[in-house]
């Protein structure tokens, strides 16, 4: 890969006497759309000041295109930040919101205005150059926002949560724009959300946090599918958890023990024999047989379970299922008119049902509280 | 060291400047001036001396004093008997109205306090507007002395000050949380009780604030002296006038006025605990 | 209507009447066709004519005004500084300054008088329109800050955070964002500075000289000699100069922007 456009070393950071990050490290590389992922308070969006510069770190390095931020202040940094509220300028007229940067940096006249057009038409919005922002819509407010924040050329773009105002369709529509806007521009866009599907759905990686630290940082599959830790495991996304005990070990192979049955299953971790692990399957990995499915040695294999509780999804029916063993089992079903059995997907409550997945497809962890 | 923010150095050095020159260090000077002898030909001579001090209880100035303390506090008081209910009254109008019914008392805080005065003469006179018309309504033969009398003073001190008391007394009226009065009402108590142990509490600060902008003023108005009161009464404002500008006494002028300054701080101080008090621990 | 609700409103109209009584009377008077007696005679413009053809009292009207605007607006200047770096920034001394412009603005006029006095005199300046011009920032100063900073208050923090990001120094951000946001507060200051300038007798008394006039030291003067239609129609002009500025200055602290 590249060089890191953005690096942080160690980098902490306290409000009085509340620690808000934690020795954090991170590597960004130039033009790609990294996603700081995690719930409120976790200190993804003091990263972002950190970053801009409205805030100074504690201690540790933070380094953009390998000059130490320490002394330069937000002004004088090539990053430019999209804030959550928007923050335009109520007294300035579209036009003169964008070209407030340019202006500053010395452009005029027709240069200056060919800038600000090109900026406001690849936001769709050349048509409103000469509203103000109080006669425009949340949407229209916050591409005026992002269009202030590119027509400067930054390095980074910085991006607080600003999607979070928008109603659900304009916010899907929002972030298939960002995502063509940073392909063309090619500028690193750093992105901050709570929202797992978001960062998912617009990231080339993705830095899960939570309590100041940076629990994984990997590709969106990578976060998805291998989770590193329990935390990870449980914000992206849905994850089961059965409990399991290592009862033969043969790295990277492991014979787990799970409840009555054992299984030979695959972990980059190594265990030692007798060591207790986490079992995290996807509800969507999760394979349901019904009663009259399949022989009576077939089902031998699986785990029995009731369902509990049927979830129509409309795309989907989300089941909870409890094993006879008494884990509560949350699954996905996808209609799928190749199987006779998932072809209706009608459970009921009450029904009895097995429970199986694909091997391979779940992660194995050291155990957890 | 480099400067890191010119702008902020501009700001604050311009503001520290002026009040220091301007404001700190004369009314330091006073207080310098205040403990100097009276120069020959100079206004003082750098000789120290707490005379002007002790002339102050002479028994001559001591009754301009008194009387003038006497003036100005039957002036606050009257202020206050007036304004408080009327301030109260204000914040009991319906929203719709108030901010006209406030800017009627805007007005004559924000006009001049001699055309107040003057127009107080106006009314007062023997042959004035209340001579007028009691004289047509019968009520009196002949008309009234007003003029140059103690009354009259009290009476343009009131007119002009008025509004000063108002305003601070309805600002903190107006913050008051009615729920207070219901729970001490849902507790039993009756109206004596509340006024006294909720509402005079909490709205102290804006009863200080309003004494400070009355009491004080009503000790230096000299021109409402001499208009309204003639030769005979004297406030505190006339004596320092007259100090330093006839008998050129500049200690003596200068004690009298740190005396006033020094009761302006008091009630200052008085203003912050009440308002720490009445705001339970938040910054006043 | 309930009979306490009347008495309420009895009372208030009552305040209300005892506060503008007297500056009606001077009014209706000084259209009043009668130079000694007060007995209504008519309605005249003579006395407001007799002002404008004296020449003294226009040129000391006019040295008022002189100074009302330039004070007004050095006080304007520093004043907004002022409260645009108490709200911004945290600096040494900063409770100690916010206490002296709360004090500066408590002081009775005639201690501030003297105070200015005795600082000009030591410093050997002659009485007149420079002391008199610094006396009156003096004194402005504090009612601009209040009123801008009443008016600050309400303001988005980010607004400043994101011109700083897009380039803007502190100052270019001040005046380029935070100023205009702020104009109709400053401007009210101005009006505000503008009228106690007009009306100071106190303060100007004491460090005024011979060689400057200005009107209400003119108006004590000839108060003093006694009651004249003139002075009537004199002190209806500031009354009506005064209510004008005064609401506009409200108009604009209260627009809804």
């Amino acid at each position: 890969m590249n060089e890191p456009v953005i690096e942080l070393r160690n980098v902490s950071k306290a409000y009085a006497a509340n620690t808000v990050l934690r020795n954090v490290n991170l590597q960004v590389c130039t033009g790609e759309f990294l996603t700081l992922l995690g719930p409120s308070g976790c200190g993804k969006t003091t990263i972002l000041r950190l970053l801009a510069g409205f805030e100074k770190p504690d201690s540790g390095e933070i380094r953009i295109t390998g000059q130490d931020m320490r002394t330069l202040p937000p002004e004088q940094r090539h990053v430019n930040t999209v804030f959550q509220s928007y923050a335009l300028f109520p007294h300035l007229t579209v036009f003169e919101n964008v070209a407030f940067g340019p202006r500053l940096k010395g452009f005029k006249g027709a240069a200056l205005g060919e800038r600000v057009m090109d900026a406001l038409r690849m936001v769709k919005l050349e048509d409103f150059a000469g509203r103000k922002p109080g006669q425009l819509s949340g949407g229209q407010q916050q591409r005026v926002a992002i269009a202030r924040a590119v027509v400067n050329q930054p390095q980074v773009l910085l991006l607080d949560e600003p999607l979070s105002a928008l109603d659900y369709k304009l916010r899907k529509a929002m972030q298939l724009e960002l995502k063509q806007l940073q392909r063309r521009l090619g500028i690193t866009f750093i992105f901050v959300t709570h929202d797992q599907e978001e960062a998912l759905s617009m990231s080339d990686r993705v830095a899960v946090m939570n309590a100041g630290r940076i629990e994984q940082f990997g590709t969106p599959r990578q976060i998805y599918e291998a989770p590193e830790n329990l935390f990870v495991a449980r914000f992206v996304g849905e994850i089961n958890n059965l409990p399991g005990r290592v009862v033969a070990a043969a790295p990277p192979r492991y014979d787990i023990r799970l409840h009555d049955r054992v299984i030979n299953l695959r972990s980059k971790y190594v265990f030692g024999v007798g060591d207790r692990v986490n079992i995290l399957i996807r509800p969507e990995d999760l394979r349901i047989w019904r009663e009259d499915e399949g022989s009576v040695e077939e089902r031998a294999a699986l785990f029995p379970a009731a369902v509990e509780e049927v979830i129509y999804k409309g795309s989907t029916v989300d089941l909870a299922i409890r094993l006879d063993s008494g884990e509560l089992l949350s699954t996905t079903q996808f209609f799928n008119e190749d199987d006779q059995a998932l072809i209706n997907l009608d459970f009921r409550e009450g029904e009895r049902v097995f429970v199986d997945w694909v091997h391979d497809w779940e992660t194995i962890l050291p155990h957890e509280g | 060291m480099r400067i890191r923010e010119p702008f902020k150095l501009v700001a604050v050095g311009m503001i520290g400047f002026w009040l220091i020159a301007f404001a700190l260090l004369p009314n330091l000077l006073v207080v310098i001036a205040s403990v100097l002898e009276r120069g020959s030909d100079e206004f003082v001579a750098f000789a120290l001396t707490l005379d002007s001090y002790r002339r102050l209880f002479d028994p001559l100035y001591l009754g301009v004093l008194l009387d003038s303390l006497w003036l100005a506090g039957a002036t606050t008081v009257l202020c206050l008997l007036l304004g408080y209910p009327f301030a109260y009254l204000l914040t009991r109008m319906p929203a719709r109205w108030r901010p006209a019914l406030l800017l009627l008392v805007i007005i004559p805080f924000w006009t001049s306090s001699l055309v107040r005065t003057y127009a107080m003469v106006i009314i007062l006179q023997t042959n004035g507007w209340l001579n007028q018309i009691l004289l047509g309504l019968g009520l009196i033969t002949e008309p009234l002395e007003l003029l140059y009398t103690e009354p009259a003073v009290i009476a343009g001190m009131l007119y002009t000050l008025l509004p000063f008391m108002i305003l601070p007394l309805y600002a903190v009226l107006e913050k008051l949380d009615r729920r207070l009065i219901e729970a001490a009402r849902d507790l039993g108590a009756g109206r004596v009780t509340i006024f006294r142990r909720i509402i005079l509490p909490l709205t102290l600060p804006g009863i200080i604030a309003g004494c400070m902008l009355t009491f004080l003023p009503g000790l230096g108005m000299f021109y409402v002296a001499d208009l309204l009161g003639g030769a005979r009464t004297l406030l505190v404002g006339n004596l320092i006038r007259d100090q330093f500008l006839s008998a050129r006494d500049w200690p003596f002028g200068a004690a009298a006025s740190t005396l006033l300054t020094g009761l302006m701080l008091l009630l200052l101080w008085a203003y912050y605990l009440s308002s720490r008090r009445a705001s339970r621990g938040a910054l006043p | 209507m309930n009979l306490r609700g009347a008495a309420r409103i009895a009372y208030l109209i009552l305040i209300y009447g005892f506060l503008y009584l007297p500056i009606l009377v001077l009014i209706v008077y000084s259209f009043n066709d009668s130079k000694y007696s007060l007995e209504w005679q008519g309605m005249t413009w003579a006395w407001y004519q007799n002002l404008f053809d004296d020449p003294d009292l226009l040129q000391v009207a006019l040295n008022s005004t002189l100074i009302a605007t330039l004070s007004a607006t050095v006080a304007t200047g520093i004043g907004t500084l002022a409260a645009v770096a108490l709200y911004r920034y945290e600096f040494f001394g900063k409770p100690l300054l916010q206490s002296l412009i709360f004090v500066l603005m408590m002081t009775p006029d005639i201690v501030m008088g003297i105070a200015l006095l005795i600082l000009f005199v030591s410093l050997s300046l002659p009485l007149g329109f420079w002391t008199l011009l610094l006396a009156h920032i003096t004194f402005n100063i504090p009612f601009v800050v209040v009123t801008v900073l009443s008016r600050i208050s309400g303001f988005d923090r980010h607004l400043i955070e994101a011109a700083k990001d897009l380039g803007a120094t502190e100052f270019q951000t001040v005046r380029r964002i935070v100023l205009p946001l702020l104009m109709p507060a400053v401007a009210a200051g101005w009006l505000l500075s503008f009228t106690l300038s007009m009306d100071d007798v106190m303060v100007s008394f004491f460090v005024t000289g011979p060689t400057f006039e200005i009107l209400p030291l003119k108006i004590y003067s000839m108060v003093r000699l006694g009651v004249t239609p003139e002075i009537n129609a004199l002190c209806t002009i500031m009354l009506g100069v005064t209510l004008l500025l005064i609401l506009i200055a409200q108009l604009l602290l209260h627009e809804r922007s």
